[in-house]
């Protein structure tokens, strides 16, 4: 190899050259193969129609049966305003056996019971309301017990007002949610997404495309080309990145023209904090199909340490106020939840710099420390 | 006849060894439904064991410190900072330092003393309003001892009517008792689809599958050789998850093995029956990778495990009709935690039934009319 030759390879013309024919190379593969197109676009339409139109985690039009064992109107009254409340679809019966086989079958999710003494014992000042709730989903049965306090609370402060002598309070608590005063599920669940695609895109189909090349042997076949080791992390790293751009487009576009979901922020920080996050995501894909070099152990392992942990522990769906501490210990070292705390701030707080700042810091130095081990692992040597 | 069956036992043979020699996948077949297990049972609860709050006590009454206390007594609550100003509330919450802002009046302990209601205002941070909502019921539970306490100390009276409630199969309402029985169901769909999907689309990438194709093996006991593998396999994670849930988390047993691993081996059925259909359409392991992810996706959503399924949109209702995920955690719960027998479990057997048999039987016709 002449002086002259080499030199001409490290121009930055001819690094840009063999990048782009590699970008262009994997654009190909991407768009040939039914299964990336699959998982890079139809999945996310897919998430945002589920989670946008489907999943809720408010709970209305509970099926509860409600038993009035007393004829007084006390008790009649006590029924009606369960029936009045938005959150129950009731069943009014008299039989105690007829309501517990309904919820023996499933049909009721709670069972309220009015006894046959009720109305003598709320003149005594000491009556009881009872409520079976089918535990199975502990979740929804505690809403359903607060759902019934509430209908409770509230016939008990028109008795207050019809100057029935029955007293509520005397401290009554006014509930205001900033951010989210429908409180709509949706609000949090629709941003959340965003992350769930990000990291489907970054870290489980590239680990699957890179360990293919690993697997397959075409890796050794691109070491024996002129590309340099830094070119081929760009080549693999361009075509998903910008895979992962349109999957964020997507989101943003179904967030707010079909979802509504209010966007206090702006779309420059968000766009900033989503490329640092799918950088992030990028380069462990990268790390871990250079590592184990196979496809099925590189999906499983990305999986089990990105796509797990952004459902499961960065707040999407379950908070991080309610781990136990030494789980949420293990949460400052995911990055998705820096970028979780990111989405919902910037969804529906607004640009708030003491947030925002602190969790991009995060993802920032994450992204330098896993592209340089990244790089390392990229060695142009055969195991 | 007798042929045959020799023949299926030797391919599932081939594919166990196959499956259980490589170190990696052998960890990854167990280890990560174990691992999974755990995060579940520690991680996935919608209660709060820790919330920062922030006080602004206006009355700085004894009432008030009364109140307040009982917060902070309860365990959950945690006093990170107080107020002196109402300007003060959008920056705890803004830079999400509290989850909410309890703000009490100047009046609150006069207008309690003279009879009067007094209003506390709690300010919550609904980014979450999930957990807000968690959090203010818990407040709202809180202010309610106060007040019955109250009362009983200036001879108000006893709150003349109150709620009591009892809970079915789960009596301390432990989230963690609805999750680790689903992941029953959960785990073991996706490493039966997966391991189905795989083993077919291996072969065929590889070029082995032709080679199957001129033995003397018909196209439906390859069939039957790769589903006896996966089924097995399925039955083993079941069985670790249960373990989990019953020696490390001791949830309590109600119901009888062998209804549970009857109803299994129904669901498992359904499962593989997907996954052959699935690796008749997938000519690589990669799609066939990517192709089960994209299904695990919304049958894992649409069960009703995360979100409940009465809370969904009619239409999807519908469709989760046909997800076999939505029956096998329903079974899983019902056998668990309810105890019932295989009589009562009939309306969640047939629909899987009817799952698998289609499935199996479009599988059967892709392997004689697609594949060979």
């Amino acid at each position: 190899m002449t002086v002259e030759h080499h030199l001409r390879q490290n121009t930055l013309g001819a690094k840009m050259r063999r990048v782009g024919s590699l970008v262009r190379k994997e654009t190909r593969q991407i768009i040939r193969d039914p299964s990336s197109i699959a998982l890079g676009i139809v999945l996310p339409v897919l998430l945002i129609l589920l989670f946008g139109y489907g999943l809720s985690l408010d709970v209305t039009n509970v099926p509860v049966a409600v038993v009035v064992e007393d004829p007084s109107p006390a008790a009649t009254e006590l029924a009606a305003s369960f029936q009045l409340s938005p959150y129950f679809d009731v069943r009014l019966m008299t039989s105690m056996p007829q309501a517990q086989q309904l919820m023996l079958t499933r049909k009721v999710d709670g069972v309220i019971r009015i006894r046959p003494d009720f109305g003598r014992q709320l003149s005594l000042g000491d009556a009881e309301v009872q409520l079976l709730v089918h535990g199975v989903d502990a979740n929804h049965a505690r809403i359903i017990q607060t759902y019934a306090q509430g209908a409770l609370g509230q016939w008990m402060a028109k008795q207050t007002a019809q100057g029935q002598g029955v007293l509520s309070g005397p401290v009554i608590v006014q509930n205001r949610l900033w951010f989210n005063e429908a409180n709509e599920s949706r609000y949090f669940l629709v941003p959340g997404l965003i992350v769930l695609i990000m990291t489907l895109i970054g870290a489980f189909l590239t680990s699957l495309v890179v360990a293919r090349e690993w697997e397959r042997g075409t890796m050794e076949a691109l070491f024996v080309t002129p590309v340099r080791p830094d070119e081929i992390l760009l080549g693999k790293t361009l075509p998903y990145f910008a895979l992962g751009m349109i999957g964020l487009t997507l989101c943003l576009l179904a967030a707010k023209f079909l979802f509504q979901v209010p966007f206090r922020g702006s779309v420059a920080v968000l766009t900033g904090a989503s490329m640092l996050y799918l950088l992030v995501a990028l380069a462990i894909g990268l790390w871990i199909s250079s590592a184990v070099k196979s496809q099925f152990v590189a999906s499983q392992i990305a999986l089990l340490v990105t796509f797990l942990p952004a459902v499961m522990l960065s707040g999407f769906l379950f908070d991080l106020h309610s781990m136990p501490a030494m789980v949420r210990l293990v949460t400052y070292a995911l990055p998705a939840r820096y970028y979780v705390t990111l989405l919902q701030t910037i969804f529906l707080a607004g640009d708030i710099w003491a947030v925002i700042l602190p969790n991009i810091g995060m993802l920032a130095a994450m992204a330098a420390v896993l592209l340089f081990l990244t790089r390392k692992s990229m060695q142009k040597k055969l195991a | 006849m007798l042929d045959a069956i020799f023949r299926i036992l030797a391919l599932t043979r081939k594919e166990l060894l196959a499956i259980l020699k490589d170190p990696r996948s052998r960890f990854s077949l167990f280890i990560p439904p174990i691992l999974q297990c755990l995060i579940y049972g520690y991680v996935a609860t919608y209660d709060l064991t820790d919330v920062p709050y922030a006080a602004l006590d206006q009355d700085r009454s004894a009432a008030s410190s009364k109140l307040l206390s009982g917060l902070d007594g309860s365990g959950i609550f945690r006093r990170v900072a107080d107020l002196n100003r109402a300007a003060d509330i959008k920056t705890m919450i803004n830079e999400r330092r509290a989850l909410l802002v309890i703000q009490i009046d100047q009046d609150f302990e006069r207008r309690l003393a003279s009879g009067m209601q007094a209003n506390v205002q709690v300010i919550a941070d609904g980014r979450n309003s999930n957990t807000a909502g968690t959090a203010m019921g818990y407040v709202s539970a809180i202010v309610e001892t106060f007040n019955a306490g109250w009362r009983a100390e200036h001879g108000q009276g006893r709150v003349p009517i109150r709620l009591t409630t009892r809970a079915w199969y789960n009596p301390n309402l432990e989230t963690r008792w609805h999750m680790i029985p689903a992941l029953i169901g959960t785990l073991t769909l996706l490493q039966t689809l997966l391991l189905t999907a795989l083993s077919v689309a291996r072969e065929r990438e590889q070029g082995t599958f032709d080679q199957l194709l001129v033995t003397p093996f018909r196209p439906v006991e390859i069939m039957a050789g790769k589903a006896m593998p996966s089924m097995l396999v399925g039955i083993m994670q079941a069985t670790l998850v249960l373990l989990v849930a019953q020696l490390w988390f001791r949830i309590p047993f109600a119901g009888s093995f062998f209804t549970l691993y009857a109803g299994l081996t129904v669901f498992l059925l359904a499962a593989v029956g997907i996954g052959l259909l699935l690796s008749s359409v997938a000519a690589t392991m990669q799609q066939a990778m990517l192709f089960s992810f994209m299904l695990i996706m919304p049958f894992s959503l649409l069960s009703g495990l995360t979100t409940p399924i009465s809370s969904m949109p009619e239409l999807l209702q519908y469709l989760t009709l046909i997800n076999p995920l939505r029956y096998a955690i329903d079974m899983a719960h019902r056998v668990y935690l309810e105890g019932v027998g295989l009589r009562l479990l009939f309306s969640e057997l047939w629909p899987l039934a009817i799952i698998a048999a289609v499935t199996l039987s479009g599988a059967s016709w892709m392997f004689r009319h697609r594949l060979a």
